[in-house]
């Protein structure tokens, strides 16, 4: 068992040098389809990834609180609301402390906050949900205190954002799918290609009394390691491609949206993990079906 | 050690073999003559089972060839050596890797191997080419490896079909005093041949066979009128693979198709 492993290695090696052109050809049109499909993995894994991050920011409730509440009545809100299910935490915000926020969110134009007199902006607790889920029971809890004067949270358009985001994962696994198939169909070509130009040895390994699994073995092993191959020059491409792109927008993406991109380490090591399970099943997938029509007996 | 009983074997327009009925002992070494087209052929794709008799049956090694099961083909063929008039040697394996393919196939270990093909290479003599590949070597030599890797399992038949077919006289010569040689140590052979100066020196028995009957079975001489020199011969054949073509109404495009079909039967 363990030799015919071996043995059955050590040929598909020795055959991929031998027919340098043909596994070339092969490594080639396999990489090619690699590449695409890692295109739309990334931009796939940066989407989820900046929902998630979104998600993140919006997992607050802000509680505004009426004016004249009381010191006393702010401490046995935020600590009644510390007992509720799925909040993590509890935050106190002053009124300068929400004008603060503000002038820094408008930035350059902040410096109009400063004519306003008198402070009109309440102070609010915040309160930070583990799930969205919960985020409407607790806002209805928060209601019921007396003191509050308005609750502010955002469910509706995260709802509406992980719509969006479900609806291009599921566009881009249809495509990734379609991109499969094709990629399937022009690679087990290639290798009957190369099976057929192996035909007459075929014939002849027959004479010689070989079984079919004998004939197939090597031929298996060469499909697998040119698929293992075609991985790992599509993840080290992608890796440079996707490396380079970070260097050269990352810093502004992350301004933008207010969110990093992935990191090359992370993408790369999920990556080579998927290429290599479908590299590896296409060549062999290719090399077995290609096959069969020489062997069938 | 082959027994042919009443074979009948017909393709779509001519026959093939037609109610033959022959015995070939165990040790004998027989040389099967007749002009192209007759049936030596089909004869010999009858005992490698490449293709399936009509009617009667055929016994190897006791073993009811027309009986065997796809699944039993290779074990079955791995008891007979063969050998073709084009060598069908393995081009992109070195001469030692062909005759330890034919070893690897009957899960032999790596140690036999390395023991057992140089034995054989030189007992053919060609251990000085084992590195190199079929192409860089001459006709006979390519002769010698087929040879080597037909008897490095030691078969109890050797099918020989056309040996010298494409090999000058001396070379051809050199080739039969091997396969005698390899009759001694008590293999059984059988050899399709053309050529009469052959089969008149070695003086073993001939069967006939004419339009797809045994029309002589002695001990002896070739027999027919005229002995097909070499090129006489290739024309031959390229005028009976024309024909088949014909028959099997397919275009150029499809032969190599169309003998992987055949030889799939």
């Amino acid at each position: 068992m363990l030799r015919s492993l071996t043995y059955n290695i050590k040929q598909g090696f020795t055959q991929i040098f031998r027919n340098r052109g043909m596994s070339l050809a092969s490594i080639f049109s396999i990489t090619a389809m690699l590449l695409i499909l890692g295109l739309f993995f990334v931009i796939m894994v940066n989407v989820n990834m900046f929902t998630e991050a979104v998600k993140q920011d919006y997992d607050q409730i802000e509680v505004f609180l009426k004016d004249d509440t009381s010191q006393e009545e702010i401490m046995n809100i935020m600590s009644r609301m510390k007992t509720c299910d799925g909040v993590t935490e509890v935050e106190y915000r002053t009124k300068d402390e929400a004008l603060e926020i503000m002038k820094q969110r408008w930035g350059e134009s902040g410096y109009l906050l400063d004519t306003l007199g008198n402070n009109p902006l309440p102070s609010s607790i915040l309160i930070t949900v583990d799930s969205l889920d919960n985020a409407g029971k607790v806002a209805e809890y928060a209601g019921s205190f007396e003191n509050v004067e308005d609750i502010q949270y955002y469910q509706e358009t995260v709802e509406k954002l992980t719509d969006i985001t479900n609806f291009l994962q599921i566009a881009a696994l249809i495509i990734m799918g379609f991109l499969v198939v094709v990629s399937v169909v022009v690679v087990s070509n290639t290798v009957k290609l190369t099976v057929f130009a192996r035909a007459k040895e075929i014939r002849i390994m027959k004479y010689i009394g070989a079984t079919n699994w004998f004939i197939r073995g090597p031929f298996l092993a060469e499909g697998i390691l040119i698929g293992m191959l075609a991985s790992i020059v599509a993840t080290g491409l992608i890796a440079l491609i996707y490396g380079k792109i970070v260097e050269l927008i990352g810093a502004q993406v992350l301004a933008i949206v207010s969110c990093p991109l992935i990191s090359v380490s992370y993408l790369t090591t999920n990556m080579v993990i998927i290429f290599l399970a479908l590299g590896m099943s296409i060549g062999a997938w290719g090399s077995i079906v290609s096959m069969r029509r020489f062997l069938d007996t | 050690m082959i027994r042919f009983e009443h074979v009948t074997k017909t393709y779509k327009t001519n026959v093939g073999l037609d109610d033959v009925s022959v015995h070939i002992k165990k040790g004998d070494f027989v040389f099967l003559v007749g002009p192209s087209g007759a049936g030596k052929s089909t004869f010999i794709k009858l005992i490698l089972k490449e293709i399936n008799a009509d009617k009667g049956s055929i016994l190897v090694d006791a073993q009811e060839v027309t009986r065997l099961s796809n699944r039993e083909i290779p074990q079955y063929r791995r008891k007979l050596g063969t050998v073709f008039q084009d060598f069908r040697l393995l081009p992109k394996k070195t001469v030692f890797e062909n005759v330890a393919f034919a070893m690897e196939v009957v899960h032999k270990t790596p140690r036999q191997i390395r023991k057992q093909v140089p034995q054989i290479l030189s007992l053919v003599g060609i251990s000085d080419k084992a590195h190199k590949y079929p192409e860089e070597l001459s006709a006979g030599e390519q002769q010698r490896v087929a040879i080597a890797r037909a008897i490095v399992n030691n078969p109890t038949v050797l099918i020989a079909d056309e040996p010298t077919g494409n090999l000058d006289p001396d070379t051809a010569w050199e080739i039969m005093d091997l396969l005698e040689q390899i009759n001694l140590r008590g293999t059984t052979i059988v050899m399709v041949t053309h050529a009469k100066d052959i089969v008149d020196r070695m003086k073993k028995r001939v069967i006939a066979i004419e339009a797809g009957r045994v029309v002589r079975d002695e001990q002896g001489a070739y027999g027919f009128e005229q002995a097909a020199p070499v090129r006489k011969e290739e024309t031959a054949r390229k005028e009976e693979t024309a024909r088949k073509e014909e028959t099997a109404v397919q275009p150029e495009a499809g032969k190599e198709e169309n003998d992987a079909a055949k030889s799939d039967v």
